[in-house]
């Protein structure tokens, strides 16, 4: 079947209610780039159909840059920021939220720092306040400090027993073992307690800086109000603070079959190899190729064969992981003990199938009106436009991006996926651990 | 709730997302509610002549549309011995029909474009899709088409069956909090169905067959039966003739009573305990039966949801700010309400202590919190401050395509109508302190409760 697809046209303008058929058009998201005096930039998409802003940011810094032995720094840092700032203690900043029905979060994944504000727009006077100074000037006092800290252990400890920890942390340290990438975001007990809060202010004065800053803004705010409250939450900001350099890193130990005895019924199971980066010029081709392997929920390969055919399964699933430095493919399947093997033997006939046989014409054409046509409908509310802004512009993928996003998918072809399946997908590569009881299962020594 | 496909609360994500808790839904559902003075979501309904109601809550702000079937029937509706089999039927309405062949329902939807899923509760079952508006006609079709046409084999279903078993493994058996939860809702209920899991007891799953499938399908799977909720590009203007044409042609189905049977009175205290090596950290909680909006006398459901933030509303409120602030003997503490099920509701608190504390002294403080707020009530500035917070939610709903349609379907399903969802702010805004004291009062000295207790294993030193 063949149409246009795409999305959204002009959020604010109304659409023609009577037409039955007409093209979606993501060329047509008003996409605008503000710009402070104090030269701080962020993109907008306003709409005022309901009085709310959804404000997100982030900093390309995040988990990696924790010290050796201070592991979990950046998470317990985000937990910390809206704990007290300024001349407010913890309750008395968090009472401001609440009272004003203000959402205030921060993150850290292992390459970025996020932020996300959402407030109705009545009350962003207060709302831009307290993230300025949750950026600007955290407290840590003590009992936040310890009560976080004691908050984070006991969810370390909850996760020690939990297989898809386990094996989600074998697996990098098996992957990365001489690299920070190997190393748990959340850290362990013993890193958590560690940590200072001299630690904490050093992360934030070295990475809260306003290169490498990027913001996402969607909802009931004008370009020209936006640029104000850019400079009150982030003017004072260093302009850059060096930071050292994260090397480049090839995924070690390919090929391994591990196995984390642990008593449960059904194991979980998490493979990988090397993958492919955000800004290789194969990229698209191998989207699409892994949307048809096994990124595709019921119209993969993957869930075919192990779920559909066989009843192996209830999740079975493959993704492409792209760092900064370096690139993995991933997949996980969680399958009762006895029929692990049975279930591994398959997801590699199927990796083997795609690297030598590639794609046929028809599965092409249904991934690409898939991937197209579903892509603008996760964007249905301000915080989902706002938080997308945010990873386009740390994808560095450039403001036209979203309008060019399906033509990217269009071209892809099915000699392309083949050359791209070639290149990734080697089933003797894939690192495999296995977190269970599993039967049957050949262990590498 | 339990999705077909992934793990998702709601059950609009998709895979890789952890389970969760029937708490942690409710608490959800609860949040992203949407009061707002007055109407919330402004929708228009209209009931086609074979009994099918229609729920239309137009937004315009982009050409999408979600479109759901939601069905009465659920869980607590399946006849003894065959629990989950309301689920598995969920799994196998994805098998086909005369025109569309098995395993292609989902694979036509992303075809076009579009994403689809469907879940199931004690109370419901729920199907969707959310589509280009172009693809409206097309969902309709196939949606309707599966209603009254499917198709079931014993090819299909045993091997879907092996995969409700996975789903059951990972889920419940896989982790010993979730196989505590579902001992505890045992114990709760001593009499009424939503004793079961809605995913089904191990034992009785192995046995489900194509039989009972289509046995309940019969029964339940017909247009009087069911709720269609559209939101999105579309006004009902537009949407009936789609309506008449794909649901309107359906032949009702017979007429259906839901008469579950009622709980006898409590006498006993109960206490299920799960000691297990794969715990780590201790937990404590105490899940009491409460009214449902359905249940309730006046207005005691909006009383209890006033209560439930008060206590647990944030870092500022009752037990956070003493146990966790404070005091310093909890790591985390929590309260959560479900008050939208069709028979019984349940309200429950629980908590965990911090390193250094133990879990006799977290259960020892809690109930201390619980005692102090039964002897001196709660405050009006406390009531004003749950009620601003509440109301305020009501517009973050509005940011977004999903909320109307999920809570309209699933006041339709438990015994409520359109015009309670749209005067729901109104009903939280009239809560007084008196209300909300005495419906604490009710509810927290009642017997009919269970406690549930999560331990590590004791280990042997050396």
């Amino acid at each position: 079947m063949k149409r246009r697809s795409a999305f959204f046209s002009n959020l604010s303008a109304l659409v023609p209610a009577l037409v039955c058929v007409f093209a979606l058009n993501a060329q047509a998201m008003d996409i605008r780039r503000v710009v402070s005096a104090g030269g701080i930039e962020a993109w907008l998409v306003q709409d005022s159909s309901v009085p709310v802003i959804s404000f997100s940011f982030a900093w390309r810094s995040g988990a990696a840059r924790d010290p050796a032995g201070k592991e979990g720094r950046a998470r317990m840092l985000a937990a910390l920021l809206d704990e007290g700032a300024g001349d407010l203690d913890s309750q008395s900043f968090q009472r401001r939220l609440e009272d004003n029905s203000i959402q205030l979060g921060f993150s850290a994944n292992t390459e970025t720092f996020r932020g996300n504000l959402r407030t109705l727009s009545v009350n962003r006077d207060e709302a831009f306040r307290l993230l300025a100074l949750a950026v600007n000037s955290p407290r840590f006092d003590p009992e936040p400090v310890e009560r976080i800290r004691s908050q984070l252990v006991v969810n370390l400890r909850a996760s020690q027993e939990d297989p898809d920890t386990i094996a989600t942390r074998k697996w990098y340290s098996t992957v990365f073992p001489e690299h920070p990438y190997g190393r748990p975001n959340d850290g362990t007990v013993d890193t958590i307690k560690a940590i200072t809060v001299a630690d904490l202010k050093d992360f934030a004065s070295r990475h809260f800086v306003r290169k490498g800053l990027v913001i996402g803004v969607a909802g009931d705010i004008t370009a020209e109000e936006l640029a104000r409250r850019l400079d009150e939450v982030f003017g004072r900001l260093p302009s850059s603070r060096p930071a050292t350099a994260i090397p480049e890193v090839a995924p070690a130990n390919l090929g391994k079959i591990i196995v984390v005895r642990h008593d449960v019924p059904q194991s979980v199971v998490l493979f990988g190899q090397a993958g492919i980066k955000r800004d290789d010029p194969d990229w698209y081709a191998a989207y699409v190729m892994n949307r048809i392997l096994g990124g595709g929920g019921f119209s993969s390969r993957l869930m075919e064969e192990v779920r559909e055919k066989r009843g192996l399964a209830y999740s079975v699933y493959s993704y492409l992981s792209p760092f900064e430095h370096a690139a993995l493919y991933m997949g996980g399947v969680g399958t009762a003990n006895a029929r692990v093997a049975e279930s591994l033997k398959i997801i590699r006939a199927e990796w083997q199938r795609m690297a030598e046989k590639g794609v046929t014409e028809e599965e092409l054409a249904s991934a690409k009106t898939y991937i197209n046509g579903s892509f603008p409908l996760r964007l249905d509310s301000n915080r989902r436009i706002a938080r997308l802004l945010v990873s386009v512009q740390i994808s560095r993928l450039g403001i036209d991006y979203i309008g060019r996003r399906a033509k990217l998918i269009d071209a892809v072809t099915v000699a392309d996926i083949r050359r791209v399946a070639k290149r990734l997908l080697n089933p003797g590569k894939l690192t495999v651990v296995v977190v269970g009881k599993p039967e049957g299962l050949d262990e590498s020594k | 709730m339990h999705s077909r496909r992934g793990f998702g609360l709601t059950g609009w994500t998709v895979l890789r997302t952890s389970a969760a808790c029937a708490a942690a839904f409710v608490s959800i559902f609860i949040l992203s509610f949407a009061p707002v003075r007055a109407a919330v979501f402004n929708p228009e309904t209209f009931t086609l002549a074979n009994g099918m109601q229609v729920v239309v809550v137009t937004n315009r702000r982009a050409p999408v549309v979600a479109h759901m079937v939601w069905y009465r029937v659920g869980a607590a509706d399946e006849p003894a011995g065959k629990s989950g089999i309301a689920h598995f039927l969920e799994h196998l309405m994805f098998k086909g029909t005369k025109t569309i062949p098995p395993g292609e329902f989902s694979k036509i939807v992303a075809r076009n474009g579009g994403r689809d899923n469907a879940f199931t509760s004690q109370d419901y079952t729920a199907y969707f899709q959310i589509v280009a508006r172009d693809r409206l006609d097309l969902v309709m079709r196939m949606e309707a088409d599966r209603m009254r046409n499917l198709i079931l084999t014993d090819k299909e279903v045993l091997p879907e069956r092996d995969v409700v078993l996975e789903e059951r493994r990972s889920r419940t058996d896989n982790d010993p909090g979730s196989q505590l939860y579902e001992a505890a809702n045992a114990a709760l209920y001593l009499n009424h169905p939503y004793r079961n899991p809605v995913i089904g007891w191990k034992h009785e799953i192995e046995r489900l067959t194509t039989e009972d499938a289509l046995a309940f399908y019969r029964k339940y799977y017909a247009p009087n039966n069911a709720i269609l909720v559209v939101a999105g590009d579309v006004d009902a203007r537009e949407l009936r003739p789609l309506a008449e044409k794909y649901y309107g042609v359906l032949e009702r189905g017979p007429d259906i009573v839901r008469d579950r049977v009622d709980e006898p009175a409590h006498h006993a205290d109960r206490k299920v305990e799960l000691r297990s090596r794969r715990v780590r950290q201790p937990s404590w909680s105490r899940t009491w039966l409460a009214p449902s909006y359905r249940t309730a006398k006046g207005n005691e459901a909006y009383a209890l949801q006033v209560l439930e933030r008060i206590i647990d509303g944030g870092a500022t409120t009752r037990l956070y700010r003493e146990l966790v602030v404070k005091q310093g003997i909890a790591a985390s503490v929590g309260a959560w309400y479900s008050a939208d099920s069709y028979d019984m509701g349940s309200f429950g608190v629980s908590i965990s202590p911090r390193p250094g504390k133990t879990l006799e002294e977290a259960e020892a403080a809690l109930k201390r919190e619980i005692e102090k707020l039964l002897r001196d009530g709660v405050t009006d500035e406390e009531v004003a401050r749950a009620k601003k917070a509440m109301v305020a939610r009501a517009v973050y709903a509005r940011d977004s395509l999903r909320a109307a349609p999920n809570l309209f379907g699933r006041a339709l399903t438990t015994g409520r109508t359109v015009k309670d969802v749209e005067a729901w702010p109104e009903r939280i805004a009239a809560v007084t302190r008196e209300e909300v004291e005495r419906a604490a009062r009710a509810l927290l000295r009642s017997r009919r409760a269970v406690t549930s207790v999560l331990l590590p294993a004791e280990r042997k030193e050396g």
